[in-house]
């Protein structure tokens, strides 16, 4: 009998391997096993969004995602939204819309706003709202969110005109 | 050293624009340590065991099986947290609160908590505890708990505040009066009497971040606490009082806090986590769960109130009375007493009265939720005060302006006002676009008002200069919102260098003297005053070194944006030395630079905000959504626009879920059964629409940049925003909230059967 | 706890059957990993059947659809045959909690976990919906209705697993929708849901199905709200006999979510909303 599973995964690129006990979700793996605390826990049942990440691509509630099922996926955090030390428009604009207060939802805004602006580039504020309802703020009142994400892909959309 | 906390009009070069805050790039990259997001070397995970019952006898805790599983390193008892309280009868409740000692009052009371190597461990031991309860009976609704057979929490309840003193204990903590004028006389004179009765839900502050501790106590006293708060100084002068501890030997930090709107400002589980690190000898870092925080720390009362207002025909109102019943949840509060002195605080009444009643009941100890009391408070009075501008045929702005508070109008807790800003904030209410926007079918639009005293207190800051002219601030208060931001502003503004040459430091408690709990709005306020007069010292300082620099008199030099500069014909030519210079040759000229300000900061200057709302109704679901919203509100002076924006648009969610969905539900068997995100319904983003805001500024006299708190006042009238905009839409006066779709349309039903 | 992510259906079974202690299906996990934080279950075993590959997918044939056990509901979202010829079905699995849960949640999970609130559950019904069900002796396929026989409880036996939903090809003179109320616009469960499925012939009702959520143990179909639309144009009086009759049809409970008088009359609201919404696509596909 086996309680625990040795997880060969890719978390932000990285291979990465931890032992994990098979009842322990991702989101505590990735704080507990593998040390990104980015990942927060609000609810731990599916209701707040704090905890998001991407599981191969896709957004998912990482406290409903069993650590040993990400064995040989693809997982993203908000730790990874930075390449070569440079942040992602969204953690820009976040930062230039004062779209935090207490920052803790910001993680998983981020990568749940990633994930919308991946899908649709140019969302109507109804499509921002009902994306990120999966998400619990209770700072701001979501005004600067939304915004910073209208902001963000406003300014992606004029980027890739650019270069394309 | 004294300074001038007065007002002094001035132009400001940083102050009023909108900066990157500091802390911004750890936040938006996980980086940033929150509560639960540390780490000690060979740390245990505590677990606390809780009451299913709402009300039961403690008959006896075994916890021999779950002492044995391999892996478990201490379970501790309320027999391992001694009362040490000296008869201290408000850390009493503190330590029962904390542990049942004997009797569980409510469900999610404390029984026993474990630390062990693992969660998996730690959950296995909490199963192997064997408590034996014997249930007694449970009162959960306020209205209940008064009546005199309601069952008894506590027998040393005396009522206080009533002539003469009862000889029986009962669940009334305390009655409250205040007021002025003849109030009978007063509703003679009025033409019109609007009388009735209101109910308010039980809410929690939803805050996202969990409660979370990492604590250590070694054997010889000394002893650390990582911990997500509100006030880490409080936290330490409570735990280390519980404890037995010195004050100067429990270093306490305040991690990055997720969230608190009141409710870390009390300790819940960090108590046990010190008592558990004691006793396994190890660090134990205690994170609760969602579940643990509905049902185990501190919502906010759940009330019932009595409002009457009597009024001209001319709009002058003649009289009013209000009697307030608020549960503070297992032990006594100052709840009632808030929602009295709040209530009526807009308004200049000739002849007025508050009764309170401050009652326990079995539910979790009630703490402070952003602007504690005072909404329910203005939810009662606000829709009692529409209900007299219709019955007397005045538009409900007017009626509001009629009577409204003034410089010199005596406040209803006793002192007199000086310069508010509830008359512009109703100006300004009466005079924006939004109130002549069109409004769509099963659409309207109602307004209220809502005040908070605002609070100052105890605040202790160091300003250090580095060598290069760079600043760090450290502050004693928490940054819950974007203080750093607002704080860095404010030494950059006072001593005339760029933003971001300031790092703010949030202290921990043995860095700094005591500052009072980040609470009442006062963190941008009160460490704002003591930043000015800090950075003042430091000025001070410089010129002193720029007089050794130049060897001239210090008389003859003054700072001006940023560099000493020798005054009069004898220096004339004397270029100026910058911040920079000065720094750079510090160590020349008698060491390192700092400021250092303590203070007892009085004379927070009042908030008040007008609010707009536009609700749609859906006729045939009772489902009501705000479709859109303007807060208008007084921030004395707005340092940083965006956090200030932020403060409005926070509190006025907040408000908008307290009025529509958001309560706790508890069932007959007095068990909590909506302790959870899901059905403890907080908006979401697709809930509500865009929150605009209009900041407006009336200087506080008593602070040197005019500075008012910004953080509560606008949770204080979305209640009765919403509730008139109801009204307004399909002609029903909800008198209970959360006004959900059903009461909505059980109260749709009503109004078309009397019809 | 085991963890068991088998590659094939046989092993499915042969794992299930041969567990002695508390065996669970991993599909989404939305449910079971809530219940498992919140110590309500506590599994022997799991049997996570996302590596098998029939599980994964969406077939179109012939006959119609076949949706595999673990297709997530945004994957299902993804889908446009479905979404054309099923848009009811596919709006009520995508109403299933946030865009998060989307990525993990399965109709299969949903019906299994025999919540009488699950959102996809009476938009599967109205559809005709089949479950595919593997045990030890072999494949049974059975009308959705008779999976769930009350809160929480199925009607599959120890070592049975549901391997696939199928939905018949919706004709072009049919419709379907579903609509929920609930007090939230997102992250709420269902005080009321309604599937309805609707065949036109010359423009009025030939057939129509009606099934009601959260108002009963189970979902329940309302052959008597059926009734009130067929031979109709879904004008107001057939729309008000339909409303009197899911209502009439309703058993709730009084919960925490809504008092059994409120749901009941809210069930006619809803149904009288969507009944016009599925009239106007059985009218534009034709």
């Amino acid at each position: 009998m086996t309680d625990s599973t040795l997880v060969s995964t890719t978390i932000n690129g990285d291979s990465i391997e931890f032992a994990c006990p098979n009842d322990e979700t991702l989101l505590d793996a990735l704080r507990n096993r593998v040390g990104l605390t980015g990942v927060k826990e609000g609810c731990g049942t599916g209701d707040c969004g704090a905890c998001s990440v991407t599981l191969d691509g896709r957004l998912v509630c990482s406290c409903l995602v069993l650590g040993v099922e990400a064995s040989g996926r693809e997982v993203g955090t908000v730790e990874g939204l930075t390449t070569n030390g440079e942040l992602h428009p969204l953690q820009e604009k976040f930062i230039e819309h004062a779209a935090l207060q207490c920052g803790v939802c910001t993680p998983g805004f981020l990568v749940a706003a990633k994930a919308l602006l991946d899908k649709n580039p140019d969302p109507s504020e109804t499509e921002i709202r009902y994306a990120l309802a999966g998400n619990l703020c209770r700072c701001t009142g979501y005004d600067k969110i939304v915004r910073a994400v209208q902001a963000t892909a406003k300014d992606m959309r004029k980027a890739k005109k650019k270069k394309g | 050293m004294a300074h001038d906390q007065s007002y002094k009009d001035r132009k400001f070069e940083v102050v009023g624009n909108r900066f990157k805050r500091p802390d911004g790039v750890e936040k938006v990259t996980g980086k940033a340590r929150y509560g639960a997001d540390t780490f000690a070397p060979g740390q245990l995970v505590g677990r606390i065991l809780r009451s299913p019952h709402a009300h039961a006898k403690i008959k006896k805790i075994n916890t021999a099986k779950a002492e044995k599983l391999p892996g478990v390193k201490a379970i501790i008892t309320s027999k391992d947290l001694p009362d040490l309280t000296n008869g201290d009868i408000g850390l009493q409740n503190i330590l029962e609160n904390c542990m049942a000692r004997g009797r569980a009052l409510y469900d999610g009371h404390a029984v026993a908590a474990v630390a062990a190597v693992d969660e998996q461990t730690a959950r296995k031991a909490l199963k192997l505890i064997e408590v034996e309860y014997k249930v007694l009976p449970h009162v959960t609704d306020v209205d209940e708990a008064m009546k005199p057979d309601a069952p008894l929490l506590h027998d040393w309840i005396f009522t206080s505040g009533v002539d003469p003193k009862p000889t029986k204990p009962s669940n009334i903590a305390g009655r409250t009066e205040m007021g002025n004028g003849d109030v009978e006389a007063g509703f003679k004179d009025a033409d019109v009497i609007v009388e009735k009765s209101f109910k308010t839900g039980q809410t929690h502050q939803g805050y996202i971040e969990p409660h979370a501790c990492l604590a250590s106590v070694n054997p010889d006293g000394s002893a650390e606490l990582w911990v997500t708060t509100q006030g880490h100084f409080s936290f330490r002068n409570t735990c280390a009082a519980l404890l037995g501890l010195d004050f100067a030997a429990l270093k306490t930090t305040s991690s990055e806090i997720g969230g608190g709107f009141g409710g870390k400002t009390h300790v819940w589980g960090e108590p046990v986590a010190l008592a558990l690190s004691r006793k396994a000898n190890r660090p134990v870092k205690l994170v609760m769960n969602r579940d643990e925080v509905f049902r185990a720390t501190g919502p906010t009362s759940s009330t019932s109130i009595d409002v009457k207002i009597g009024a001209k025909k001319n709009g002058t109102i003649t009289a009013a009375s209000a009697e307030l019943r608020y549960q503070g949840g297992a032990f006594p509060g100052p709840w009632a007493m808030l929602g009295c002195m709040t209530g009526f605080a807009c308004y200049d009444i000739k002849n007025m009265k508050a009764v309170g009643w401050d009652v326990v009941v079995n539910r979790p100890k009630s703490t402070a939720y952003r602007a504690p009391s005072a909404p329910m408070a203005a939810f009662a009075i606000e829709s009692t005060m529409d209900m007299v501008a219709k019955e007397i045929g005045m538009d409900s702005v007017d009626f509001r302006l009629k009577n409204v508070a003034r410089e010199g109008t005596r406040a209803p807790y006793g002192p007199i006002y000086g310069p508010i800003g509830i008359e512009p904030t109703l100006e300004a209410v009466r005079d924006h676009p939004h109130m002549k926007a069109k409004l769509k079918k099963n659409q309207a639009r109602g307004v209220a008002c809502g005040f908070w005293f605002n609070i100052g207190g105890q605040t202790c800051t160091d300003l250090n200069i580095g060598t290069d002219g760079t600043v760090n601030l450290t502050v004693g208060t928490v940054d819950v919102g974007g203080a750093r931001a607002s704080l860095a502003m404010i030494a950059a503004e006072e001593l005339g260098v760029p933003y971001d040459r300031v790092r703010v430091n949030i202290g921990d408690s043995a860095s700094l003297g005591h500052n009072d709990t980040t609470e009442g709005s006062r963190g941008t306020f009160s460490s704002g005053m003591a930043t000015i007069f800090a950075a003042r010292d430091a000025i001070d300082v410089m010129k002193e070194r720029a007089a050794k620099m130049w060897d001239i008199p210090v008389e003859d030099i003054v700072w001006e944006n940023g560099v000493a500069r020798a005054t009069g014909k004898k220096h004339g030519n004397l270029p100026t030395l910058s911040l920079k210079e000065i720094a750079a040759k510090s160590h020349n000229t008698g060491g390192p630079i700092a400021g250092h300000n303590e203070i007892t900061a009085d004379g927070a200057g009042n908030g008040f905000a007008s609010h707009i709302c536009d609700v749609e109704v859906d006729p045939e679901t009772g489902a009501a959504r705000v479709v859109r919203y303007t807060v208008v509100q007084d921030a004395g002076k707005a340092i940083h626009l965006d956090y200030v924006e932020g403060q409005f648009q926070g509190a006025a969610a907040q408000g908008i879920g307290w009025a529509l969905n958001e309560e706790y539900i508890y069932g007959e068997d007095g068990r909590l059964q909506n302790a959870g995100f899901l059905d403890y319904r907080i908006p979401v983003c697709s809930d509500l629409p865009f929150i605009d805001t209009k900041i407006l500024e009336i200087p506080n006299p008593n602070h040197p940049y005019g500075i008012r708190g910004v953080g509560e006042t606008s949770i204080v009238p979305p209640l009765a925003a919403v509730s008139n905009a109801i009204a307004n839409a399909v002609g029903v006066r909800m008198t209970q909230v959360p006004m959900s779709p059903q009461r909505v349309l059980a109260a749709l039903d009503d109004l078309d059967n009397a019809s | 706890m085991r963890y068991e992510s088998p590659t094939t259906i046989k092993e499915v079974v042969g794992l299930l059957k041969k567990e002695r202690g508390k065996a669970f299906v991993l599909a989404g996990g939305t449910d079971l990993l809530v219940g498992m934080k919140l110590g309500m279950i506590e599994p022997d075993l799991l049997v996570d059947i996302k590596h098998i590959p029939a599980m994964r997918t969406v077939k179109t044939s012939k006959t119609g659809f076949r949706i595999g056990a673990a297709v997530s509901c945004a994957e299902l979202g993804e889908h446009k045959a479905m979404k054309k010829a099923w848009p009811g079905v596919v709006e009520a699995a995508n109403l299933i909690g946030s865009d998060q849960v989307q990525g993990r949640c399965t109709v299969v999970g949903n019906l299994c976990n025999a919540s009488p609130a699950a959102d996809s559950v009476p938009a599967l019904i109205a559809a005709g919906a089949k479950a595919v069900i593997v045990g030890a002796d072999g494949r049974r396929t059975i009308a959705v209705e008779n999976i769930a026989t009350g809160p929480g409880k199925t009607c599959l036996k120890k070592g049975e697993v549901i391997e696939a939903i199928t939905l018949p090809n919706q004709t072009k003179t049919s419709g379907d929708a579903y609509l929920r109320f609930t007090p939230r616009t997102e992250m709420d469960i269902a005080v009321v849901g309604v599937g309805i499925n609707l065949t036109l012939e010359k423009g009025l009702v030939s057939k129509a199905r009606v099934v009601l959520g959260a108002v009963a143990p189970t979902a329940i179909t309302v052959p008597e709200a059926a009734e009130a639309l067929i031979g109709t144009k879904v004008d107001k009086k057939a729309l008000e006999n339909l409303a009197a009759a899911c209502s009439a049809a309703c058993r709730p409970i009084d919960d925490k979510r809504g008092s059994a008088e409120y749901r009941t009359r809210i069930a006619g609201v809803m149904a009288v909303r969507a009944a016009k919404i599925a009239f106007k696509r059985a009218g534009s596909a034709a």
